[in-house]
């Protein structure tokens, strides 16, 4: 049985504008202990599907489909029933780590609260064992900085303080959205390291949702790419590298600055916008910036079609290899 | 923090010294003096009168021996009271004030910040219109419309409690007071409280705490509400000082001794010594409670820093 399962996910979000459709039909799973990558550009409706995975959808939005998390059904059960899942079994940590902490809250306390909540735990022990994690993630010296506010710490050590507070309970799968973005280049990688590190000590699966392929290709298995609230291609991560079979995947993989690249040659751009998620047409979300576009790309959406062994595109175009 | 603490209480000594400079002349600007009564004193009695509180003297010199006075901790006599010194008539005004504006205080807090946190959950649903809708009305209807209705409704009409007096001090006598003092606070701490904690529920550390798996009363009691009563105490710290030095109208609907009726009777007395010792009091409380709201904050938020 997968660990989590997604079936037709769908996430509206009703502004002073209309209802803005940011996740249509979006459809995954992830096996225990599997790393998969979450790709797409800002807008793309990536993090909205875990914000209702994790029921932290804002007021205005709701989601509806299947989620089943083992053999739970996550959405719709009550949030005191949510609570014992997430942060216990299903852990997630965010984008900024400058503000995702609580600034009025020593690290201690922050970190000791979930072990208190979900397992019952002693004051001591619960210190004990956040202590233990966060030398685990390398933060230098932490016993004598547990007791710190996160402002004493910089944005690495506090994203390392995130993973750590999401790894406490020890959870079957931990969603990292984009977890090094905010990071500068050299801490970025260090980053990497320890949830690779811990992926493999732990056994702990990892949604890894990045708009960089980069990010993806280092420590993901396999990966997913968003485009306008879709999934639009998924395979193996070698697969999506190397053979990638959706005009968007090519445009996002030829846009990545390359090490053997020519010094002149220009840096190749996916040309346009994405499109505006409140009017999105009948066809294809992607044919107006598709290079390979048809006539019926426009009035006919493509739906999600296996191409070879585990390997989907939304697509109508068969490409060359 | 405590020479923090110090150096602002010196840094206010100029301030007081301005606010009692002005309105130690503005008070002698006024028509008529503390002797001036309907049927004027024979000329040589108010000379004399006169003559033993220096009035007489040119004004600056009135204040030079008045300042001097003060620094020696001598808020001088009273001029209409002639048995009391004016620090005799606050010693006894005081605690009242300091009673009955520290439970109204309190009242705003409590009910205010439990009334705003529970609408802002809430947000636009009925029950956070409603607590909004009478808050509105709270802060709309003026306190000498407000205590009369209250003393017409719960002391007239169902007998609950007393109108008015003082009744020694009686724990009955003081709610209808305290409530009546309270209400317009009650009212704009919950239209505070609703709306920082709105603000304070879509920030980042608040979705950390419920990916967390926080029951909500943690989420609210632990994470939210700290940084979401920051404004409230910027707003509590001046309202205090106000409350609790007197509030002439609901003193005097409900006959209450305190403060707020000495100020006003003073000025109308024109007790210039009294309304000298009040006027002093409350800058003094103004100053120390500006001050608390500062230390307060620096107890609420960990990246505030005296130095």
């Amino acid at each position: 049985m997968s660990l989590l399962a997604v079936e037709n996910l769908e996430v509206r979000f009703d502004t002073a504008d209309g209802e803005v459709c940011a996740v249509n039909d979006v459809s995954f799973s992830v096996e225990p202990g599997e790393t998969l990558g979450i790709v797409g550009e800002s807008g793309s409706g990536k993090s909205q599907v875990f914000f209702a995975v994790m029921g932290l959808l804002a007021a205005n939005g709701r989601a509806r489909g299947k989620v089943r998390f083992r053999d739970t059904d996550l959405l719709g059960m009550p949030v005191s029933q949510l609570n014992t899942i997430r942060g216990a079994h299903l852990s997630m940590i965010f984008q900024d780590p400058m503000t995702s902490l609580n600034p009025y809250l020593r690290v201690s306390k922050q970190m000791t609260e979930v072990l208190v909540q979900h397992q019952h735990k002693s004051e001591q022990d619960a210190r004990r064992i956040a202590i233990e994690l966060l030398e685990r993630v390398q933060i230098p010296e932490a016993a004598r900085r547990f007791d710190q506010y996160p402002h004493e710490f910089s944005g690495g050590m506090r994203q390392r303080v995130m993973i750590a507070m999401a790894l406490l309970c020890q959870p079957d799968l931990l969603i990292a959205d984009e977890p090094t973005t905010a990071l500068d280049v050299t801490v970025q990688a260090q980053i990497l390291d320890l949830l690779a590190q811990l992926r493999d000590t732990l056994n702990t699966a990892i949604i890894l949702i990045s708009h960089d392929f980069g990010v993806v290709a280092g420590l993901c298995e396999r990966v997913a790419v968003m485009y306008a609230g879709r999934i639009v291609e998924t395979a193996p991560v070698r697969e999506i590298f190397y053979r990638p079979q959706h005009p968007y995947t090519r445009g996002l993989l030829q846009s990545l600055p390359r090490l053997d690249a020519d010094d002149h040659q220009e840096l190749p751009t996916i040309p346009g916008q994405p499109p505006n998620l409140q009017s999105l047409g009948e066809g294809c979300a992607f044919s107006e910036r598709c290079p390979l576009v048809q006539p019926h790309c426009l009035t006919d959406r493509p739906l999600l079609r296996q191409i070879a062994e585990d390997h989907s595109k939304a697509c109508h175009r068969d490409l060359a290899a | 923090m405590l020479a923090y603490a110090v150096r602002r209480l010196f840094g206010a000594i100029p301030t007081i010294f301005v606010i009692i400079a002005i309105s130690f002349f503005m008070i002698r600007l006024a028509p008529g003096g503390p002797f001036s009564l309907e049927r004027p004193l024979p000329a040589n009695i108010m000379r004399n009168l006169e003559a033993i509180y220096h009035l007489d003297k040119p004004l600056m010199v009135q204040f030079w021996i008045y300042l001097q006075n003060l620094v020696q901790g001598n808020l001088g006599p009273s001029m209409v009271y002639r048995d009391l010194s004016v620090a005799e008539i606050i010693g006894s005004g005081l605690p009242v004030s300091i009673q009955f504006g520290g439970a109204a205080i309190l009242l705003a807090l409590v009910v205010g910040g439990v009334l705003g946190s529970y609408a802002a959950l809430k947000q636009n649903q009925m029950s956070d219109y409603s607590v909004m809708a009478i808050a509105m009305v709270g802060i709309t209807i003026p306190n000498f419309v407000m205590a009369p209705l209250l003393q017409l409704i719960l002391g007239v009409e169902l007998g609950w409690l007393p109108v008015g007096g003082w009744g020694e001090g009686a724990f009955r006598n003081k709610v209808l007071p305290v409530i009546a003092l309270a209400l317009p606070q009650v009212a704009v701490v919950a239209r505070l409280t609703r709306g920082s904690m709105i603000e304070v529920l879509r920030t980042n550390p608040i979705r950390t705490a419920r990916a967390k798996g926080l029951p909500e009363r943690i989420v609210i009691g632990r994470h939210a509400l700290r940084a979401a009563l920051l404004p409230v105490v910027s707003y509590l710290g001046p309202a205090a000082a106000a409350l609790l030095t007197g509030s002439v109208v609901i003193e005097t609907i409900f006959g209450v001794p305190g403060v707020g009726r000495l100020f006003v009777q003073g000025a109308l007395n024109r007790d210039y010594t009294l309304v000298m010792g009040t006027v002093i009091l409350i800058a003094c409380f103004i100053v120390i409670f500006n001050l608390l709201v500062d230390l307060i904050y620096g107890v609420l938020d960990p990246k505030v820093r005296y130095d």
